[in-house]
């Protein structure tokens, strides 16, 4: 008999399941409540879950159905995955919040239901991805997961969108192509679905020597399909436009988690499906390296050369991607934890970034433009200091996110005793200054003072827009937090690692 | 001693000459500076009409390839690499391929205690006669479920696309879906009198029968949905509309998909927790059997037909 806790993960999914169906039965106004509810309480379930999982100090395995493994579907819950899902779920309902005024602008009357169906099977798929033990169950989340960012980005309908979204669904759906493809191999060599039990496999096939050339192909295929659905260097294309051009909540939703989602989901297969040590050996590694490091500078230069702001917050989204697969490729455990304080200091620095920018640009005549930003800070309080939070945080100044991160990617680079170490700190360094020119030069801009401009500024108070100015405050709280304590989320990080082998 | 100096004698000095400069009053170079507020920055009409063009001519020229050589050596690059990138990943594949284990070999890896379990144990443990049946809605039932929201969820992005729900901006777009045919006309009428009654029992028998032969909820929900539209086609929107509008549909939808989610969640429930589910499994072969396949089968089936139809009708009139 189980505890009753431990039906959570499973309960958790299946509520954001039931909250997107049933939205498409209510209108607008109570898909958003049932909404907030949800999120509020899949938090709350995260959080009690996290707290049981420490106490209890082991991950559990959940049977969804009436079958064990390896013939029926079962989730798996340790301390990483329930810190996780309680990451997104803070991170999707600040985002909604702080973004949730747009929506009422920028969507289509009768339309709002809608956006609440793509976000709450989203959540689902989120979860899902993160607690699956099962591959082709994680197939199937990829596939909602796809679709419903899709609609994300094309419910604010406009061209710039609709091509954003195309390009998204081809660049995405490619990816998916390939984690399937290398599914197939997978199945076909190990006869398994299940994690636990294609690794098993997948060991035995590595001490023997059997089928060496196609599990290198599947790993290939997998890391591939992954990176490019989460925005590797080269496969970043579909990336500007689609962050830069949908709605607010979408954008912060869409940088911080479904691009996370995927990375998450390679780190699982990274450890519970083909295993550490296989991975180390394969040269796959390497080439992910390389990428990274690639983007961690063409992301940066690309966005030193935007002239739009929500653009050349997309782009530095690049260059942050290319820090989490560097940290992969240096192939210790170090470097896997740096990577994973990364995703969430990533997190909670880029939708707090995409908000204020928001925010901005509400004050600037709806303009992202570098030019007409001058001077907004003044003009929006919130927003100017909320950005300027967000981008230290990105820039990697002490007592913010971002430092904690680099410091520790600097720290797994220096141990590594391998040929990574150098290039990784001259990379580090050199991508640490262009962030700083990028970051800083929006910094100056939005903080000189300009004369009023009667048809373009505008002004808003904390008291114009209580909610947003709240979610904004709770994003600066979060990323200090993240920056200052971070010892124990480390802990919980490093634990979570353990349970995962 | 300190004497005071007559005006005169101060208009003399360097000091003077410098704070007269500092103050803009006087330029000891020139004479009186001359302080002109500076024109406002006025285009003529002919100059500004003249550089859109040009940047028009630009704009258009910038993805000329005879014009630009950027884009023309592109284009001859894209040409030569493409094929070969493809013949590349082709090739790896090929190479992979081969080292798979043999098709229909006996000791292939996928012949393990998987498949023997679904095999011999199926009947047993399902009570579906068809295995497949027992594989996809019993055994994983969980991927099953997440497979019948994605096809929800295709159904509101298309919505997001094309739904238009206010009746006057349709009427404005002109979205009548009989403008180009012939209306009421008597062979298709009279052949779909005949068929759809037929397609809408074959599909209902596949549904129901789904545990006991071939077939399922997503095949008999796509024969449902194909009888809807040729009823569609056939008699217009307006007879389609007295039994099956938004309201029903959305209806219909919701109630299936939720119905579907609270047996998914009872089972697993039941089961994780290894609590009896009290769901009777009967004789394999007897049409009231195996347990939950049965009404899932008919949910999945409603839910497929009524997503077909949705994408039918959203491409045709942008409204259910």
């Amino acid at each position: 008999m189980l505890d009753f806790v431990q039906n959570f993960p499973c309960f958790s999914i299946l509520l954001c399941m039931f909250a997107g169906i049933i939205s498409s039965a209510l209108n607008g106004k109570s898909a958003k409540l049932l909404n907030r509810c949800v999120l509020i309480l899949i938090t709350v379930m995260s959080a009690v879950l996290l707290v049981y999982l420490v106490g209890k100090g082991e991950s559990f395995v959940y049977v969804a159905g009436s079958f064990p493994a390896p013939w029926g579907n079962e989730l798996r819950a340790g301390v990483l995955e329930a810190g996780m899902a309680l990451f997104f779920c803070i991170i999707m309902l600040l985002s909604l919040l702080g973004g949730g005024y747009k929506l009422d602008l920028e969507l289509e009357h009768g339309k709002e239901k809608l956006y609440y169906i793509m976000i709450n099977l989203l959540m689902s798929s989120l979860l899902a991805l993160i607690y699956t033990n099962d591959m082709f169950t994680a197939y199937v989340f990829v596939e909602i997961n796809t679709i419903s960012a899709c609609g994300l980005i094309m419910i604010r309908q406009w061209g710039r969108t609709i091509e954003a979204a195309t390009r998204y669904m081809i660049m995405s759906l490619l990816g998916s192509g390939l984690l399937l493809m290398g599914l197939v191999f997978l199945y076909g060599i190990t006869g398994h679905l299940l994690m636990s039990n294609i690794h098993t496999q997948v060991v035995q096939i590595a001490a023997t020597e059997t089928y060496r050339v196609p599990l290198m192909v599947t790993i290939a295929l997998i890391c591939v399909g992954l990176a490019i659905k989460s925005a590797l260097f080269p496969f970043h294309n579909w990336l500007p436009d689609a962050y830069g051009y949908s709605t607010v909540s979408s954008a912060a939703i869409l940088s911080s988690l479904v691009s996370k989602g995927y990375i998450f989901l390679l780190i699982k297969i990274i450890y519970r499906v083909i295993g550490f040590n296989i991975i180390q050996d394969s040269k796959v590694i390497n080439i992910l390296f390389v990428f990274g490091l690639a983007g961690m500078i063409f992301g940066s230069l690309s966005a030193m050369k935007e002239k739009d702001i929500r653009r050349m917050i997309a782009y530095s989204s690049v260059a942050q991607i290319g820090y989490i697969y560097m940290g992969f490729g240096l192939g210790t455990t170090a470097g896997m934890i740096a990577s994973i304080f990364h995703i969430i200091s990533h997190a909670a620095s880029k939708s707090l970034l995409f908000v204020s920018a928001a925010g901005l640009s509400d004050v600037s005549g709806d303009s992202t433009d570098f030019f007409d930003l001058t001077g907004a800070a003044y003009r929006n309080k919130a927003a100017g200091a909320a950005f300027t939070v967000g981008s230290l945080s990105m820039v990697g100044l002490p007592l913010f996110a971002g430092f904690i991160s680099k410091l520790l990617f600097a720290q797994a680079a220096a141990i590594s005793s391998s040929w990574k170490m150098l290039p990784t700190l001259v990379v580090l360094a050199l991508s640490t200054i262009l962030n700083a020119i990028y970051f800083m030069k929006t910094v100056v801009r939005i903080y000189t003072p300009v004369k009023w401009n009667a048809v373009l500024h505008s002004k808003v108070t904390i008291k114009d827009n209580p909610v947003t100015a709240f979610a904004l405050f709770l994003f600066i709280v979060l990323n200090i937090l993240l920056g200052m304590c971070s010892q124990p989320v480390m802990n919980l990080i490093n634990s979570g690692l353990h349970m995962f082998a | 001693m300190s004497r005071k100096r007559s005006e005169k004698e101060y208009q003399k000095t360097a000091e003077f000459h410098f704070r007269r400069w500092l103050e803009g009053s006087k330029d000891p170079f020139l004479d009186t500076v001359e302080l002109k507020p500076q024109k406002k920055f006025a285009e003529e009409d002919a100059v500004t009409k003249k550089r859109q063009q040009e940047l028009n001519e630009l704009r258009l020229a910038l993805y000329d390839k005879n014009k630009n050589r950027v884009v023309k050596g592109f284009e001859v690059l894209y040409k030569i690499c493409s094929p070969l990138f493809c013949i590349l990943i082709i090739g790896a594949l090929l190479i992979a391929v081969s080292f798979l284990p043999p098709e229909g070999n006996a000791s292939n890896p996928v012949n393990n205690e998987v498949e023997a379990r679904y095999l011999e144990a199926g009947l047993q443990e399902t009570g579906a006669v068809n295995s497949v049946a027992g594989m996809i809605l019993n055994y994983r039932a969980f991927d099953t479920f997440g497979e019948t929201n994605v096809l929800y969820i295709a159904t509101c992005c298309v919505m997001i696309l094309l739904l238009v729900e206010d009746d006057k901006i349709r009427n404005k777009l002109q979205l009548n879906d009989r403008e180009f045919e012939p209306r009421n006309d008597v062979i298709l009428q009279k052949v779909a009198m005949l068929l759809v009654p037929i397609v809408f029992m074959f599909g209902i028998y596949v549904m129901l029968n789904g545990h006991l032969g071939p077939g399922g909820g997503f095949a008999g929900g796509a024969m449902v949905g194909a009888g809807l539209i040729l009823y569609v086609s056939a008699y217009g929107t307006k007879k389609t509309q007295r039994f099956f509008n938004e309201k029903i549909y959305t209806v219909i939808k919701v109630t299936a998909l939720c119905l579907y989610g609270l047996l998914m969640v009872y089972f697993y429930y039941t089961g994780a927790n290894g609590l009896d589910n009290h769901i009777p499994l009967g004789i394999p072969g007897n049409i009231l059997s195996s347990g939950l396949i049965l009404p899932i089968n008919v949910l999945v089936g409603t839910e497929v037909a009524c997503t077909m139809y949705a994408f039918y009708a959203l491409f045709r009139r942008g409204d259910v």
